[in-house]
């Protein structure tokens, strides 16, 4: 009788059972802190007067908010991190040319289920789509975690969505949770985990999945999860060697919300500035676009710039309009070059960069100006999260946003 | 704690208090100077040192950036007030010693500019009219981090 979050923190506790509202310190399989809140994490370590973290195997440092180095500044945060990975013997350290922190951890065999992973970024809700705990903290509570490998939780209670019903042929899991979120609002599932479940979910890709749990945290979730099934273990056993335990939920679990979702007649969805949870029908908006971001942790896969090219493939952007497409990693980049992806993109005019990022934090390249709008497949859509406060950022699918870039306007695909 | 309380809305999120751009800094002062900038540029130069926040509902969701509870202190900022907190924010300030104050209500009673005193030992807040509003009371070991200046002095201590 207890949700998948309690039996994962329990076994991290120690505990034969825990429930939701308890205060436990749960032991950390996975640290991840990249190039932007990594400094002030090995700041907070040295401050705490640490001397060695506690399990270098277990720590990830990425590097991917501002990569290239843009500026001397983000170029001696990188050399900061270097030498703390030097230092502390970091066994994964990625450079400059990985990608984004998110897309490779599962990719790279880092994440497998019935873990317990903590990362300094608030996208870390991300990796439940294999059925793992995790959740983004700060960089002090990051310090604790490097120097002591574990760190106190408040068991959280879980919303579950049981979601039913046949997606439309223009309509993707990004769709699915805009709705959630337009429907539950942006503290809709403050400090609880959330679950997705029920047929469409069964039918998910993995990649599908990670784009649910990576906005879990856009409803206030402190987690997003899915339960592993067979297509779990398929990914987690062809990219990682790491023992691991499935855990599922009661469903007479009496910390246990069970929202009911259907999403046979749903529309392409867009969220409008400046909130995530400001989602409307993409039929309900008449809006030009100045720039179309393509990437990021939750639309960055391949899978997306698949669904893309199927749309840009003989087309051109609108003269008006700019195209960023960023792959979100090393594989997906070489994986979509093999396929042919990014000729397409770069015959219809759009701009292809190496994986990192990129506009998505507003901190390092395709940064918009005053009074420009973006539509992007990323997360966020706050004042300012892409450059200039007086710009506006749209949400969308990878298919909105290929078909938006045509037409220079925002529409949905055919 | 008497102080001039500065009104903002709901779902301020991280991003407003400290833009994506600056997190390249760390220290108080830089950060500070760029707090709520997408909302009011010279913020960092009318804050004084004692101020206060006073917000609606899921202050400081979004981004796990503690370099958002960082800019405020250094914009000197000594309490947060909102109708409710995100998580992450949440444990991010008291980490850095920024007391965060649950008072469901505040916003229909504050209003911007207002002088307003806090009682932490009796969990009050007063309005320049005298009303009082209760927040929920910290427990006695985050009262002490805060106290301390955060998680890192109180551990030295």
């Amino acid at each position: 009788m207890a949700t998948m979050s309690e039996k994962i923190l329990a076994n991290a506790s120690n505990n034969d059972k825990v429930s939701a509202g308890d205060i436990i310190i749960a032991n950390i399989d996975v640290a991840m802190t990249h190039d932007l809140t990594g400094p002030l994490s090995v700041e907070s370590f040295e401050k705490i007067g640490a001397k060695k973290v506690w399990d270098p195997s277990k720590i990830i440092i990425p590097f991917d908010h501002q990569v290239p180095a843009d500026s001397i500044d983000s170029a001696n945060n990188h050399i900061l991190m270097r030498e703390f990975v030097k230092n502390q013997n970091i066994e994964h350290f990625y450079d400059v040319n990985a990608g984004v922190c998110h897309q490779i951890l599962p990719e790279l065999g880092h994440v497998v289920p019935g873990e317990v992973i903590v990362g300094a970024d608030s996208h870390t809700c991300t990796h439940g789509a294999l059925g793992a705990f995790a959740t983004g903290i700060g960089s002090t509570d990051m310090a604790m975690v490097f120097a002591e490998g574990n760190l106190w939780f408040k068991v959280p209670e879980t919303n579950r969505f049981n979601i039913e019903g046949k997606l439309k042929s223009n309509v993707f899991a990004k769709d699915v949770i805009l709705h959630i979120i337009g429907k539950m609002g942006a503290d809709g599932s403050t400090y609880k985990a959330c679950e997705f479940a029920g047929e469409t979910v069964k039918n998910m890709n993995i990649s599908d999945r990670m784009v649910l749990c990576n906005m879990a945290i856009e409803m206030g979730g402190k987690t997003g999860l899915v339960e592993p099934d067979d297509k779990t273990k398929k990914y987690v056993e062809s990219r990682s060697k790491k023992p691991y335990k499935i855990y599922k939920t009661d469903l007479d679990s009496s910390s246990l919300n069970i929202i009911d979702i259907n999403v046979d007649d749903l529309e392409p969805q867009v969220a409008c500035p400046h909130n995530v949870d400001n989602v409307k029908p993409v039929s309900e908006i008449d809006q030009e676009i100045d720039q179309v971001f393509l990437g990021s942790c939750t639309n960055g896969r391949l899978e997306d710039l698949r669904d893309a090219a199927k749309i840009l493939k003989g087309n051109k952007i609108a003269k008006q309009t700019r195209m960023l497409v960023i792959p979100a990693s090393k594989e997906v980049y070489s994986k979509a070059l093999d396929e042919g992806l990014l000729k397409i993109f770069v015959d219809s005019g759009a701009l292809v960069s190496a994986p990192c990022c990129g506009p998505c934090l507003g901190g390092h390249t395709g940064i918009i100006g005053p009074g420009e709008v973006s539509l992007s497949t990323s997360n966020r859509n706050f004042k300012g999260r892409q450059g200039s406060p007086e710009g506006k950022v749209y949400l969308s699918s990878a298919a909105v946003a290929a078909a938006s870039a045509i037409e220079g306007k925002i529409v949905a695909p055919e | 704690m008497k102080g001039r309380a500065w009104k903002f809305g709901n779902d301020i999120d991280t991003d407003i208090i400290v833009p994506g751009r600056y997190l390249i800094y760390t220290d108080e002062e830089r950060l500070s100077k760029h707090c709520m900038e997408g909302l009011d540029p010279d913020f960092h130069k009318k804050c004084k040192k004692g101020d206060f926040i006073v917000a609606g509902l899921n202050f400081g969701c979004g981004s796990s950036r503690e370099h958002a509870p960082i800019a405020l202190k250094g914009a000197g900022i000594s309490a947060v007030i909102a109708e409710s907190f995100a998580r992450i924010f949440y444990r991010n300030a008291i980490n850095v010693g920024i007391p965060l104050l649950e008072a469901p209500g505040i916003t229909k009673i504050i209003e911007d500019g207002d002088e307003i005193s806090i009682d932490m030992e009796n969990a009050t807040i007063t309005s320049k009219n005298g009303e009082n509003i209760k927040f929920k009371k910290l427990p006695p070991f985050m009262l002490e981090i805060i106290n301390k200046g955060g998680l890192i002095e109180y551990l030295k201590k």
